[in-house]
């Protein structure tokens, strides 16, 4: 089982890529540790790492990084919200 | 209670009119309509530097939950008889309209407060994001601290 991860506006564009499917790897429980794992892939994916308060949401509802992460989640990564 | 994000403009008053007909409880409906403005970056005096048109992403499906637990929260802290919530997406240009907010009450007190509270927290909540589109390129704009500090205050107090 995999998990759907998306990304949103100056991350997305940042990352040049909207979304993804990852099969979890071992030891990664928490939505903290997937954001470190996909920021070690390099440039230019250390956005994650360096964007100002991230934010994060499992299963559309908006979480902390301390948050558990489990196969068939949809994850999005994205900076503060500036609607309204 | 009702809403939508969508590309298409909306007409206000249609929209106020809506939540009092046929009923004889609303004492008070309070409005607020969200504009594009012509801004510029802080810093910036050029008139290349003003803002051109605005594009409005969001995360579909997420968005319209995230709306409706704000509407949630306002209902259970005020007295409210109808809540109407619009949210455009998609390329707007100064002088259009981004967001409205109408709220139906018997007294105007709730229906000030809690179309306030909706406005506050959409603003840090809802997941949507504006790029700006000047002479001198795109840019995304920032979360401003202060948009945090006025959903903060409805935290401390009703």
């Amino acid at each position: 089982m995999s998990v759907k991860i998306l990304f949103f506006a100056g991350l997305r564009e940042a990352l040049g890529s909207g979304s993804e499917t990852l099969d979890l790897p071992a030891g990664i429980a928490t939505v903290g540790e997937l954001r470190d794992f996909l920021a070690a892939r390099g440039e230019p994916w250390s956005a994650l790492a360096t964007t100002k308060n991230l934010r994060v949401a499992v299963n559309q509802q908006m979480v902390g990084l301390d948050t558990p992460v489990k196969a068939g989640d949809e994850v999005a990564f994205f900076p503060p919200v500036t609607g309204g | 209670m009702s809403v939508s994000v969508q590309e298409a403009d909306f007409d206000a008053g249609a929209e106020i009119g809506a939540l009092s007909a046929g009923r004889d409880d609303v004492g008070a409906v309070a409005s607020f309509v969200g504009l594009v403005r012509a801004d510029k970056a802080d810093g910036e005096t050029s008139a290349a530097a003003a803002v051109k048109a605005m594009t409005l992403e969001h995360y579909q499906g997420m968005t319209e939950k995230a709306l409706e637990e704000i509407v949630v929260q306002a209902q259970a802290r005020w007295e409210l008889l109808g809540v109407r919530v619009i949210h455009r997406v998609g390329r707007l240009l100064p002088g259009d309209r981004i967001v409205f907010v109408a709220v139906a009450s018997s007294h105007r007190g709730d229906a000030f407060a809690a179309c306030e509270f909706i406005m506050d927290y959409l603003k840090t909540r809802a997941p949507f994001w504006k790029k700006e589109e000047t002479l001198q390129g795109g840019r995304w704009v920032d979360a401003r601290e202060s948009d945090d500090a006025a959903a903060g205050r409805w935290s401390d107090s009703k």
